[in-house]
């Protein structure tokens, strides 16, 4: 039985961006988002740079204050703006953890990897004493492939990869539920990638963790997620099934952003045709009126231009926020 | 009249750092012919930019060519001065980089930065200089060249920068044009755009080209023939069906493994090349790649194995495919 570990209701995170009074403007990173995540799957989000995965991730841990929506984690009720909640984080630190997408940033390079581990053990309370507490931090970093050797040592000493690891042991140190992976294999060799998607997989099956893995690359979030949701200019414009996504888009963002990865097969890239998009993303301060898509979409009139399309379930669990996705083939 | 448009031949290049020296390229070589695309793929510091821009003579302090022949439609780069070398920079080769937000220059309008290329190598004027600037942005699809011509890299998008290297490269027609990951610091619908804009532009103008990438997407679209690199090596060389559908090497086939396929029917566990790359400092004694190798033998670990030819475009330096030849007595 699934049940709903994380939802998210009217998610929205503006941040401000110049200017005073009336003429106060805002950057709507995340506009009115949607969506929930089951217990042990794991929900993917992909979407271009500047789209608001990112921010999504970061506001749904509260690393960000959301502008105004709802949060409810394990049916409580974490961030609400209309009935003005907002609990304490610190115990749901524990069950919610992030890791970032750069491995060669987001370590402090004057801890050692034994104190980056530790330092969430301290916050909270987990080691009795010294002796307990780095026999977890060495726990942690077995489950991620290091070994004690790598304890003592600083960020610098080790590879991207090795890195990663370590960033993905402190995100574990406190037992999570839940872990926001923000690109964490966006900034590894090829040939590192896969050996860390694997190990996110079967930390999942071992703790039965649930993930929100975001990254800018279909095919591997493709390869890790049950569901995914594609964003563009802060707006989610389609979630499904992610064999139902890749094979039955219905959204034509959707649609473009699979036929422009290119496909590591000669054959097949040969013979198939690509959907170019024209034109760049609109600049977020100034988005599109109406559907945020229709400045670069075949198919726009001027019921996109008028009215946001409604965020609406097509077929059961594939949600679309498109006026004529019934209509394009 | 050369036979091929660079014929790189056993080069070797060492990096004299403080810690000690770095073959970055050990024993490559490359052909290409007139209009061909060539790609090179390989992990970071496997040594597919070095090869690159040796070709131009962009070899940083404290890199040094220690061995091997370098020629390029005519010229050999080995006894080139740097001020010959000038003359064919941007003229007969040209380089589009990673960057595009780092390698325009900020405090130049793109007008100044387009125009600088032709005065430099034609006998244009200013005012002809200037037309041929709008004819380039026009050639790689900017609308409003004259507008765009006065701006500043700053107020440009991230496309958009790439496109004006792309003309910047292409200003005096050259022979070879060199991408050093042109596409890997954009969105996918963008990189979309730039790919085809480039295949396009090599039909019109008949260029060759070097990829450089990581992609094997991008090289299985785009190219005719394949360079797999690995710690400085050329691990094996083949047109895109050879390395795509008979590769022979381990780490060719490890790499095609490893990377998800978005067509995949259902969940395959990724197979992926266990350890981590090569220290170069340090690096094996015999093949580079057999500490990460599945099926690696004793000799492996001792000597580096030789070149086996599969036909005349595909090779592969593994003692694997080199046992199987012997064992098959097509090799003494």
């Amino acid at each position: 039985m699934s049940e709903k570990l994380i939802q998210v209701e009217h998610l929205k995170q503006y941040f401000p961006a110049g200017g005073f009074g009336k003429n106060k403007k805002f950057v709507k990173a995340v506009d009115d988002v949607s969506f929930y995540i089951n217990r042990g799957e794991t929900l993917g989000l992909v979407g271009e740079s500047g789209c608001g995965k990112t921010t999504t991730g970061r506001t749904l841990l509260r690393l960000y204050e959301p502008t105004a929506g709802k949060i409810v984690y394990d049916n409580e009720v974490i961030f609400d703006s209309e009935k003005k909640i907002k609990a304490n984080m610190l115990p749901y630190r524990r069950k919610m953890q992030i890791v970032f997408q750069d491995p060669y940033a987001s370590l402090d390079p004057r801890m050692t990897v034994a104190d980056i581990v530790g330092e969430a053990i301290d916050i909270h309370h987990l080691a009795a004493n010294k002796q307990e507490r780095y026999e977890r931090i060495i726990e942690m970093l077995r489950r991620v492939g290091l070994n004690s050797e790598h304890a003592n040592r600083y960020p610098h000493e080790f590879s991207g990869g090795q890195r990663q690891r370590v960033g993905i042991a402190r995100a574990l140190a406190v037992d999570p539920e839940f872990i926001v992976c923000d690109e964490p294999i966006s900034a590894l060799d090829v040939s590192i990638q896969a050996q860390v998607v694997n190990m996110f997989e079967d930390l999942q099956k071992e703790f039965g963790l649930t993930y929100l893995f975001i990254a800018h690359d279909l095919s591997v979030v493709k390869h890790i997620s049950n569901r995914i949701g594609v964003m563009y200019l802060g707006h989610l414009v389609e979630l499904a099934d992610s064999y139902e996504l890749t094979k039955h888009s219905l959204h034509p963002y959707t649609k473009s952003l699979i036929s422009a990865i290119p496909v590591a097969d000669p054959k097949i890239a040969r013979s198939s045709s690509r959907i170019v998009l024209e034109g760049d993303v609109p600049s977020p301060l100034n988005p599109p009126s109406g559907c945020k898509f229709r400045t670069r979409c075949p198919y726009a009139d001027e019921r996109c231009a008028a009215e946001v399309p409604e965020w609406r379930e097509a077929e059961k669990g594939h949600f679309v926020a498109c006026h004529h996705f019934d209509q394009i083939q | 009249m050369a036979e091929y448009l660079v014929d790189i031949k056993n080069e070797r290049l060492s990096f004299f750092t403080p810690a000690g020296e770095v073959k970055a390229l050990n024993d490559v070589s490359i052909h290409l012919s007139e209009g061909e695309v060539l790609g090179i793929v390989g992990e970071s510091g496997s040594g597919k930019s070095v090869t690159a821009y040796s070709l131009m003579g962009l070899t940083a302090h404290p890199g040094k060519l220690i061995g091997g022949t370098l020629e390029f439609n005519g010229h050999y780069i080995n006894d080139m001065t740097e001020k010959d070398m000038r003359k064919i920079r941007g003229n007969e080769v040209s380089l589009i980089f990673q960057d595009p937000m780092t390698s325009l220059n900020p405090v130049y309008t793109i007008g100044n930065q387009i125009e600088e290329v032709i005065l430099l190598h034609t006998d244009k004027n200013k005012k002809q200089a200037h037309e041929r600037a709008k004819e380039l942005l026009e050639l790689v699809g900017i609308n409003e060249p004259e507008k765009r011509l006065k701006q500043y890299p700053h107020e440009l998008s991230g496309g958009m920068r790439q496109r004006v290297m792309i003309a910047i490269a292409l200003a005096c027609e050259p022979k070879l044009l060199i991408a050093d990951e042109p596409t890997t610091a954009l969105d996918v619908t963008i990189q979309a755009q730039i790919l085809e804009l480039m295949m396009e532009l090599k039909d019109k103008l008949g260029m060759a080209i070097i990829m450089i990438t990581h992609d094997l997407g991008i090289v299985a679209s785009m190219c005719e023939k394949i360079a797999v690199m690995y710690a400085g090596k050329i691990v094996e060389y083949g047109t895109t069906d050879e390395i795509f559908y008979e590769p022979k090497h381990e780490y060719t086939k490890g790499l095609l493994k490893s990377i998800p396929r978005l067509d995949a029917e259902e969940h395959e566990r990724l197979v992926p090349i266990e350890g981590t790359p090569v220290d170069m400092l340090n690096p094996p004694k015999g093949c580079p790649f057999a500490p990460r190798c599945d099926s690696c033998m004793k000799i492996c670990l001792r000597e580096m194995p030789p070149v086996t030819e599969f036909g005349d475009t595909h090779y592969t330096q593994c003692w694997l495919n080199q046992k199987a030849q012997f064992e098959g007595g097509k090799v003494q």
